[in-house]
């Protein structure tokens, strides 16, 4: 098995290069440079042309690649042009804030959603499994942004039950218990948001698992033994219906890392979302190539994650 | 000794808000240490029935009535806690096709156990200690390595042997087998029914035994029930039915079982097809439609069963007029 996750890590670096000689030609294609917006009546052109040549903007693009890409495998991804800082540690902040928010959001989900897929899978055609399904698809069809504004109206700003925006009050003291208290109060209503519009995509799977399981031959099998069917569902078909949740979990953990673009946006929270949007309408090049290159070194690790997990609880997959 | 009596069993289903029966007013007993076959084509209800008397029908779907004499008890009339303590303790089922049949994530050993722990007050070794005995019963040569392992490292004929130990770990005074060896080749086929033979001698468990192939019947089989469109057509001792078969279907039957000294180039085969559950006659013969060139004064208006020597029965008249279509042909 070690053998097989060298392999695909190698196996890992042509798609990368693939995918960072894309998203440096998409960035260098997109209008506009960071110094567009800077531009005054006042400015003047020489100036900026300056500027350009001392940041290496004027050089052919193989080279600007080049020397990207030799001060990436570095860990340096350049200087973020709005924000004047590294972009390794301004990604890094960004992604720990954006880690617990997910992290908190996730498990809120899944607390929510595998009872309720459970439920609905298990009492199938009653009235609390056609309430779970209404539910469901309510979730789903509300877009992300409308709960959001919803909820912030209604929790933030009618009952102030929750902060509005960023992720930690400026007076608490960092390193104290109120601290981490008050930055989880600030997680909180965007995590249940985020919680509540990703619940339908687990429902629907556990709950049609489920289903399907309890007219597998082997449950029949299950009941020819004797086994009472309480009994059945713990040991036979909750565990089976489990297996397409776990081939997720490898994306899901690292999608930790990857934020809600929309939460983000709108609950004003410090997270990688925010911050790629923001870098994108800056022209912020150095910061959108580092976050694509990440999210796509991302992706490809949740995928072998995913089959790693699932060589674990099916033991029909063995990854050779 | 009688062990199982059924008697008038209809099992409906569900269509449409209607039920239908696809088992149709069946009776007939088991005795211990016999081997029953039931056979007929597919369709004609002997998988319904086996289901039914092991109590595994959906209840919203199906309705099952009559009786089904297990010793002193009803089992139509048992709870399904009852129930749970008659299936895999003195009623054992054994499937087609063993590789559904077991859970593709529990490992073999676990499997069989399962049915230890619901029916034994063995202790945890003393059932990892049975299960291992059981696996050697079964000719199974590394019992401990293939307790370890799952159903899919094993071959069919190996699933169906882990099956039937499943099926006589708790000693069953019934084993149902299912076509149980459909799903495998020729010689694994060969295997598994010598096997259940051997463990019937020892357990003297009585067995009934649903399928469609006519070799496995005259080899296995104490006495064979016919069964055609959810009714028992013919039923009599194996040496009698293969001597001498009366009914039409049963003639059909094994007229249109491939000989091998035969030059015919077709294959004999039974016109049309079993009429599907909601279009079935409900009164007179119901093979009457597949020998259309039998007089139709032939047949019963309300078929009984006639014994026409001790333990042949024959449902209907019309055996008696019956000649097969070539040579009402020629005859013509």
């Amino acid at each position: 098995m070690w053998k097989t996750i060298v392999r695909r890590l190698i196996l890992m670096v042509p798609q990368l290069i693939a995918l960072s000689i894309i998203v440096f030609v998409m960035a260098k294609m997109m209008p506009g440079d960071p110094f567009t917006g800077m531009i005054t009546p006042d400015t003047d052109p020489a100036r900026i042309e300056e500027l350009k040549e001392e940041l290496g903007l004027n050089d052919p693009l193989p080279i600007q690649y080049v020397r990207w890409v030799k001060n990436a495998l570095q860990g340096d991804f350049g200087k973020s042009y709005t924000f004047q800082r590294d972009v390794t540690s301004l990604i890094g902040e960004r992604a720990l804030n954006t880690f617990w928010l997910s992290f908190v959001s996730v498990i809120l989900l899944y607390l929510l959603a595998i009872p309720l897929g459970i439920l609905a899978g298990r009492y199938q055609q009653s009235r609390l499994d056609k309430f779970i399904v209404f539910y469901s698809f309510i979730t789903y069809a509300i877009p992300t942004f409308v709960l959001s504004l919803l909820f912030l109206y209604i929790f933030g700003y009618k009952l102030q039950w929750f902060p509005t925006g960023g992720s930690v009050d400026i007076e608490v003291e960092p390193g104290t218990i109120q601290y981490i208290w008050n930055r989880f109060y600030h997680i909180l209503l965007p995590a249940i948001t985020y919680a509540i519009l990703g619940t339908t995509g687990v429902i629907q799977y556990l709950r049609s698992e489920i289903i399907d399981a309890k007219t597998m031959d082997y449950v029949r099998t299950a009941r020819s033994k004797g086994v009472p069917m309480r009994k059945i569902y713990t040991k036979h078909i909750f565990r089976n219906s489990f297996i397409p949740i776990a081939a997720f979990l490898g994306f899901t953990i690292t999608g930790l890392l990857g934020g809600s673009i929309f939460i983000e946006t709108i609950f004003g929270y410090p997270g990688m979302g925010q911050l790629f949007v923001s870098s994108i309408a800056s022209r912020d090049y150095s910061v959108i190539c580092a976050l694509v290159m990440l999210y796509g070194f991302l992706t490809l690790l949740g995928s072998l994650l995913s089959d790693i997990i699932l060589s674990i609880v099916d033991p029909r997959i063995r990854i050779e | 000794m009688d062990i199982l009596d059924i008697q008038n069993l209809h099992v409906g289903f569900r269509i449409n808000d209607t039920f239908y029966d696809a088992v149709d007013g069946v009776s007939f007993t088991l005795k211990n240490n016999e081997i029953l076959a039931i056979v007929g084509e597919s369709g004609c209800g002997k998988s319904t029935l086996a289901t039914a008397i092991i109590g595994l029908h959906h209840e919203q779907n199906a309705r099952v009535t009559g009786k089904i004499l297990f010793g002193e008890r009803n089992l139509l009339e048992c709870s399904e806690e009852e129930m749970n303590h008659i299936r895999g303790a003195e009623i054992a089922m054994i499937f087609q096709d063993p590789l559904s049949a077991l859970n593709p994530l529990m490992r073999i050993g676990d499997q069989i156990e399962e049915a230890l722990t619901y029916h034994t007050d063995y202790s945890r070794d003393e059932r990892e200690e049975k299960v291992l005995q059981l696996l050697k019963q079964v000719g199974i040569s590394k019992p401990e390595q293939v307790a370890r392992q799952f159903p899919h490292q094993l071959s069919g004929g190996m699933r169906q042997r882990v099956m039937i130990a499943i099926a006589i770990s708790c000693k069953p005074k019934i084993i149902i087998a299912d076509e149980p060896t459909t799903a495998l080749d020729v010689t694994i086929q060969a295997q598994i029914l010598d096997l259940l033979k051997e463990l019937q001698n020892e357990t003297e468990a009585g067995i009934i035994l649903i399928t469609h192939d006519l070799g496995v019947v005259a080899e296995m089989a104490d006495r064979v029930m016919v069964m055609y469109a959810g009714e028992i057509i013919e039923e009599a001792p194996v040496q009698k039915l293969f001597a001498s078969p009366k009914h039409p279907y049963t003639r059909l039957l094994f007229n249109s079982m491939p000989q091998l000294h035969s030059t015919n180039e077709r294959l004999n085969a039974i016109e049309g097809i079993v009429p599907s559950l909601t279009h079935l006659p409900r009164t007179g013969c119901r093979f009457a439609s597949r020998i259309p060139w039998i007089p139709k004064d032939a047949h019963e208006e309300q078929p009984i069963f006639h014994e026409i020597s001790k333990g042949h029965f024959v449902k209907c008249t019309c055996w008696k007029y019956f000649n097969f279509q070539h040579e009402s042909s020629i005859n013509r």
